[in-house]
């Protein structure tokens, strides 16, 4: 599904250029649940963006689906991030101007989707996560689990084939974690390809495939399955557990 | 349908930015609106004061000698004689109506009705000269008949007409001046611009009756062919020259003749108007760019302010067109339906103003006597100037939303999500 290689990226400044992404090669399939992680300014994030077409990279060859990812204008990108991919940021990325509803609806909306139909479904994904009762609640009302959760649901609610989250629980205490981490295995359970970039061991051993970077090249990429349920996997994890206060 | 509720439901949630961005907007077509109606007043009022004249009217009043002339003493008064008349008939070239004008109070009385009034010897030409106003069924003014028969006839004003005949018409009947009978031809309904009601009788019969010396001391005529202040200052000179000869005096003595040059006045006027509709112009059109810039100063600002909302609309998959259109929508909404109350706002005031200024004049009409000039009348704007202006500050709202948004469009979403 997503193939990368020899995947190089550079940032240009006034004065110097970074190469941060240094000759990436990488497979994943339809349906693997991976996490991505690595030193702060290893290039996590920057890959991540690649692949979500959100940056563009230099050199190498990017595929999705079989189709070169590569020069797409912004509309043709703009379809494609519709389309196939649904993101969850560390900070959420919400409107703040709408309430919990609209922001999940709003995908819907440049599928041009009627109002009607997009608060029905939007309602639906908002009561999966739980978040019913909120819906009607603008984003500073809400907890940063309540939304991240307000942010996978809106990631979904395009039924996309890849879900992209950048450290998604980077912002969350422990607890809340626990469950957001639970939110997107039982995603990647119902056949959506996941790749989570994140510091947290715990999260990481949550998935079933850790690529680890270093200086913008792979250093290891590890699978391992997960037959026991998810709960277990964070018993071992050496995270300090704070409760919730 | 469905972008005009998402844009709806945008400039709902963010009520300060839109209320900032319509108020500027509101603000600049009301102000432009107000001074252009002001300005219009102002030229309306000046032209229509000259309106209730022949423009081209030179005035001569006799006064006293101040310097002493060809062996006569100063302190002479001088007055005119018939033969001036004639002088500024056959001489003075561009003159065309020509009357003599004299005044004095007298009882005029009808039956038991009667008043003190002021009574004018004037000439025929006097009623097209002043522009006096006889409605149908309201008589003529004197002809050149009753002028050399020096008929005892007398045309009387709207207000004597009422005070002495009430309901009645006074065609035919005679009123009583002083102690004669004269019969009258004429109700005029033009009000003097300055005094009271005035009755007329010709100049002719006025020498008979009541000027035993036949002496008068003030002329008036139109003139033709002067159009700049050059050629009128130039007439004006020789006509004292002419003067002079005529009634023995210096040229240069102001006190001996008043000439009064109307087209003078009204160049002048129409110097310092011109002056003063520049002046507005330029205010006008600062006050436009100031509206241009406030509205685009606050389409720049907004749109930065959405940088962020718009990288996230775009990772959602938002393509870049529908978020330009959206941000040009908005701010053609925005500056339409504001600039629109305040062009509103802005026609309202100038009716306001028209009101006041035409009760102001209707009241000084009905008053006994008053003036009938007023500076300033009907201060409106042209419907088609205060749709151009609102049509120029909308069509700026949109290129300044554009530039922005264009620009902001063109970040990569996550360069947009990063701001904060
Ligand atoms: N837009 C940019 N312009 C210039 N340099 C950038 C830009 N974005 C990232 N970088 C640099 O590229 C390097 C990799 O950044 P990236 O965000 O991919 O790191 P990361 O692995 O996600 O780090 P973290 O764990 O701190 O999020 C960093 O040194 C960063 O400073
Ligand atoms: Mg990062």
């Amino acid at each position: 599904m997503i193939s990368l290689t020899n995947l190089h990226k550079s940032y240009y400044t006034e004065a110097i250029s970074l190469h941060v992404l240094k000759g990436i090669s990488l497979n994943i399939e339809a349906g693997e649940y991976v996490s991505i992680m690595g030193a702060s300014g290893s290039g996590k994030s920057t890959l991540l963006n690649i692949i979500g077409i959100l940056d563009t990279y230099d050199a190498g060859e990017y595929r999705l689906n079989g189709t070169l990812i590569r020069d797409l204008s912004e509309k043709q990108a703009a379809k494609y991030r519709n389309e196939m991919i649904g993101f969850v940021f560390q900070s959420f990325n919400l409107i703040n101007f709408k309430n919990a509803l609209e922001n999940v609806a709003l995908p819907l909306y440049y599928k041009n989707v009627g109002r009607r139909q997009r608060n029905i479904v939007a309602m639906e994904h908002l009561d999966k996560m739980g978040l019913k009762d909120w819906a009607h609640h603008m984003p500073n009302e809400l907890s940063g689990g309540q939304k991240q959760r307000v942010a996978i649901a809106r990631a979904m609610i395009s039924n996309p084939k890849i879900i992209l989250a950048d450290e998604p629980t980077g912002a969350l205490d422990s607890q809340t974690t626990v469950e957001v981490i639970g939110l997107l295995t039982d995603l990647n359970k119902q056949g959506i390809t996941t790749i989570i970039v994140t510091h947290e061991q715990s999260v990481a051993d949550a998935t079933n495939r850790i690529i680890r970077l270093k200086d913008g090249m792979i250093e290891s990429d590890t699978s391992h399955s997960h037959p026991t349920p998810r709960d277990s996997h964070l018993e071992n994890t050496s995270h300090p557990v704070t409760q919730n206060s | 349908m469905n972008y005009l509720q998402e844009i709806f439901a945008t400039l709902r949630k963010n009520k300060l930015r839109t209320t900032l961005t319509g108020l500027s907007v509101s603000w600049g077509i009301f102000i432009l609106i107000v001074l252009l109606g002001a300005s219009n007043g102002l030229k309306n009022g000046v032209t229509a004061n000259f309106e209730h004249r022949a423009v081209n009217r030179i005035n001569m009043w006799t006064g006293i000698t101040s310097i002493p002339y060809q062996g006569l003493k100063s302190g002479r008064n001088l007055k005119f004689s018939e033969q001036e008349i004639s002088v500024v008939e056959d001489e003075v070239k561009e003159s065309r109506l020509v009357t003599a004008r004299s005044n004095r109070t007298q009882n005029i009385s009808y039956g038991t009705e009667y008043g003190s009034y002021q009574v004018n010897g004037v000439m025929p030409s006097y009623a097209e000269m002043e522009k006096l106003i006889f409605e149908p069924g309201d008589g003529r003014f004197f002809n050149h008949l009753d002028y050399t028969q020096r008929s005892k006839v007398i045309v009387i004003d709207k207000q004597m007409a009422e005070v002495l005949f009430k309901e009645k018409s006074p065609l035919g009947e005679y009123v009583k001046v002083g102690q004669l009978m004269f019969k009258v031809i004429g109700v005029n309904s033009k009000k003097e611009q300055w005094g009271g009601p005035v009755a007329y009788i010709p100049f002719s019969t006025m020498q008979v009756v009541f000027n035993t010396d036949k002496k008068f001391y003030q002329l008036s005529f139109t003139v033709e062919g002067l159009e700049t202040t050059v050629e009128n200052e130039r007439f004006n000179k020789s006509l004292r020259n002419l003067m002079g000869r005529q009634l023995k005096f210096d040229p240069e003595d102001n006190q001996a003749l008043w000439v009064n040059n109307s087209q003078s006045d009204y160049i002048e006027t129409m110097k310092i108007f011109g002056g003063v509709n520049l002046f507005v112009t330029i205010v006008g059109i600062l006050t436009l760019i100031a509206g241009i810039v406030g509205v685009s100063n606050i389409m720049l600002v907004s749109v930065k302010e959405r940088t962020r909302e718009i990288g996230i609309r775009k990772a959602i998959g938002a393509p870049p067109a529908s978020i330009l259109t959206s941000i040009i929508l908005e701010s053609i909404i925005i500056t339409a339906i504001f600039g629109y109350i305040g062009m509103f706002l802005g026609i309202g005031v100038t009716e306001i103003m028209n009101f006041i200024t035409e009760q102001a004049a209707n009241v000084a009409q009905s008053a006994d006597g008053g003036p009938q000039m007023s500076v300033f009348k009907n201060p409106t704007v042209n419907i088609g100037y205060a749709i151009f202006a609102t049509v120029l500050l909308v069509i700026s709202g949109v290129i300044a939303g554009y530039l922005p948004a264009r620009k902001a469009v063109k970040i990569k979403p996550i360069e947009a999500m990063r701001q904060e």
